[in-house]
């Protein structure tokens, strides 16, 4: 399971994945079906536009007062049975999990799909312990079963067809049964192999999606059922969150319940959502741990720019709408965090001088069309500029007013930081000295008084890709 | 490794990173404007069969019929504390939750009837507060069908009202699942399954007055 860091520079990695024709298929259809579904998702709910303002304001007000949620939420969560746990790192909270698996000798554990798990590499660290985590979503099961990594938040085995999973099922499952290619059969081969594990394993760990300080609460969406059996059914659960996951009051959680569904697998609903406040005596696991990470969150709340990121509530409808994602794939950002909120999150939970990390500013066209869908408002091509210009900028140096300015304004219409783009490439010749450029003219003059910017790479990903599609590099249109 | 010296920290990672943070207005929760009941119930009803589970609507004299037509072919049902016993139909073989039944006991159970505690129209969410009548947790997770018993007053327009209505219940520390249509995977080639893990049938029966 690869965690947060790239291994590759994002150019060199998204070169080699675009060559690999079953994924782009698979991806377009996928990106495509969402996308579609989506739009028509949200365009039944009336004052959609008011929910996403709301929604990102509600966890902005989190976020503002968020050491006072987290000392209530522990105090609430106590309060209920529960045990709440800090982690600083991922190797704080990788060893929380394997204590408290080793205090109940435990060897195997059931897990919900969690990326926090994967952005601390929890099931390799189990492993070291001698402690199999087991997914019990269908897609991570897949994905974990053929030793790869996920490639999409919502859709892990987006990269896999049908007769690839039921070649692995047929070698991995010990059905007696020769499992055919259809989907329903692959499926209930899982939910046969499943059903043991979820009746008899005595500890589950999961991820959560929100988790309400007044009151304790801690919420895994899903839909198939394997989050529900993974919280109610075993005898001890422990679930990672990531600070920033905490809401003030119960109240809150219904404008991400509006929210969340209809841009993440574009339904009005999705099936299953549970909620547990500590532990309950006589119903679900009587022992619960929730484990709080920061892992580079706290210098993310730091980054007045940077901080709306902290919004995130992990939806993947940034990636279904990122022309650079389709073409390239989950792969290719080379962390848990794939596609546009991968490429400015990543970047920031490493700091800029992660040497694969800071390519990732450079994954995207710039289209806006991110922004657009994030139920949250997070202004992904803001952050992303910003980046750019931290990555070519001094180490320690913050960026001044005067550049801010310029590129709030070259954001309030793509057109014009594209356009502004290509002049400055066309016009840059004369003016890189050394290999950095000291002056720009024009819209973007800014960025230059007070740092020097690394000079435009000479095509932007859409140029390089209409290249690599004109020499058939790609095999489809 | 010190547990309080990483909450330290973080807290004061935290405090230093917000200093001089002004907090956001939040705007108030836009609301769409009130429906009548007869819409309410009715899209209600279309959410339920948009997620393709079965729907009936009954007068309260009619709960019973309804029940046995919902259970089908199932013979052996779980039924939580505090289920009204009229709903009932005879000539089952009715497991009580107390003791409370292992999983290999209810792993053999067919199907399960509840109550709910509230329900969204607008979502076609149905709202366990698993107080009486809907059981713990596992009784409406791990037997196929679920036959689900909601009275027309239950059911509420929003999402928002939803909430509402289970506040106290969170408050008093209660679980709560949410349930909108029945288990579903779309993980294989965007191939929607129904009935992974959870119950495969969802039967939904909405009783008048
Ligand atoms: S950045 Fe926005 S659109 Fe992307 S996953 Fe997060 S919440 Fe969803």
């Amino acid at each position: 399971m690869s965690g947060l860091h790239p291994a590759r520079p994002f150019p060199e990695a998204a070169k080699s994945e675009v060559n690999n024709p079953q994924l782009r298929a698979n991806l377009r259809k996928v990106t495509n079906t969402i996308r579609e579904k989506r739009l028509r998702a949200v365009g039944e709910l009336p004052h959609w536009e008011e929910l996403r303002v709301l929604g990102a304001a509600t966890k902005d007000a989190s976020l503002a007062h968020l050491s006072d949620r987290l000392l209530e939420l522990e105090a609430s969560v106590k309060a209920r049975g529960g045990h709440v746990h800090w982690a600083r790192d991922a190797a704080e909270a990788r060893e929380l999990v394997a204590q408290i698996a080793q205090g109940h000798g435990v060897t195997e554990l059931i897990k919900v799909k969690s990326i926090t798990s994967d952005e601390i590499e929890l099931n390799r660290a189990l492993d070291a312990h001698g402690i199999h985590a087991i997914e019990t979503d269908l897609a991570e099961l897949i994905v974990q079963l053929s030793h790869d990594t996920p490639s999409h938040i919502l859709v892990p085995a987006i990269h896999r067809n049908r007769a690839e999973i039921q070649a692995l099922f047929n070698r991995e499952l010990g059905d007696p049964e020769h499992l055919s290619d259809d989907p329903a059969v692959l499926a209930g081969a899982a939910r046969r192999y499943l059903r043991q594990k979820f009746l008899t394993t005595k500890m589950a760990v999961s991820g959560a999606n929100f988790a309400i300080a007044d009151t304790g609460t801690v919420c895994v969406v899903e839909s198939e059922g394997n989050g529900r059996m993974c919280v109610t059914l075993p005898e001890v659960l422990v679930s990672i969150m990531g600070i920033e996951k905490v809401l003030g009051t119960w109240e809150d959680i219904s404008v991400f319940m509006e929210l969340l569904p209809r841009s993440s697998t574009a339904e009005r609903m999705n099936p299953y959502t549970s909620f547990w406040s500590g532990v309950t005596p006589g119903d679900g696991p009587q022992e619960f741990h929730l484990i709080l990470l920061d892992n580079g969150r706290t210098d993310v709340l730091a980054d007045e720019v940077g901080r709306q990121t902290l919004r995130c509530i992990r939806c993947s409808a940034c990636l279904n709408v990122c022309p650079v994602y389709e073409r390239a794939g989950g792969h290719a950002y080379g962390s848990v965090y794939p596609g546009p909120i991968g490429a400015i999150l990543t970047p920031q939970l490493l700091h800029m001088d992660d040497k694969n990390a800071n390519t990732l500013p450079g994954a995207s066209s710039l289209c806006g069309a991110c922004f657009d869908a994030c139920p949250v408002r997070i202004n992904i091509p803001q952050v992303l500029i910003y980046l750019r210009g931290e990555a070519n900028g001094h180490k320690g140096t913050t960026l001044e007013s005067v550049a801010m300015g310029a590129a709030r304004y070259a954001m309030s219409e793509g057109w014009r930081f594209e356009g502004a783009v290509k002049l400055a490439r066309a016009g840059q010749g004369p003016l890189v000295h050394g290999g950095q450029i000291t002056a720009l003219p024009g819209l973007l003059g800014g960025w230059t008084q007070s740092r020097d910017l690394a000079p435009f790479p000479p095509q932007s990903f859409r140029e390089w890709w209409r290249e690599r599609e004109a020499e058939g590099a790609g095999g489809e249109p | 490794m010190s547990n309080a010296e990483a909450r330290l920290e973080i807290l004061t990672r935290i405090n230093r990173a917000v200093r001089d943070r002004d907090v956001p207005e939040r705007p108030a929760y836009p609301r769409a404007e009130g429906q009548s009941r007869a819409d309410v119930l009715h899209t209600f009803e279309d959410r339920i069969l948009d997620y393709r589970a079965g729907f009936v609507r009954v007068s309260p004299d009619g709960v019973r019929e309804a029940v046995r037509a919902a259970l089908g072919d199932a013979r052996r049902v779980v039924v939580p504390d505090g289920l009204d016993p009229a709903w009932l139909p005879d000539g089952l073989d009715v497991r009580r939750d107390t003791p409370p039944l292992t999983h290999a006991q209810l792993d053999g159970v067919d199907s399960v009837v509840t109550s709910c505690a509230v329900a969204v129209a607008r979502t076609g969410t149905i709202i366990l507060d698993h107080g009486p009548g809907q059981g713990r947790r596992a009784l409406t997770l791990v037997p196929d069908l679920h036959v689900c018993v909601i009275h027309a007053h239950q059911i509420v327009p929003d999402v928002l009202d939803g909430v509402h209505a289970v506040a106290g219940a969170v408050r008093a520390g209660r679980p709560l699942t949410w349930l909108s249509g029945g288990s579903a995977t779309s993980d294989i080639e965007l191939v929607r399954v129904e009935g992974v893990h959870g119950p495969r049938t969802l039967r939904v029966i909405v009783v008048d007055g």
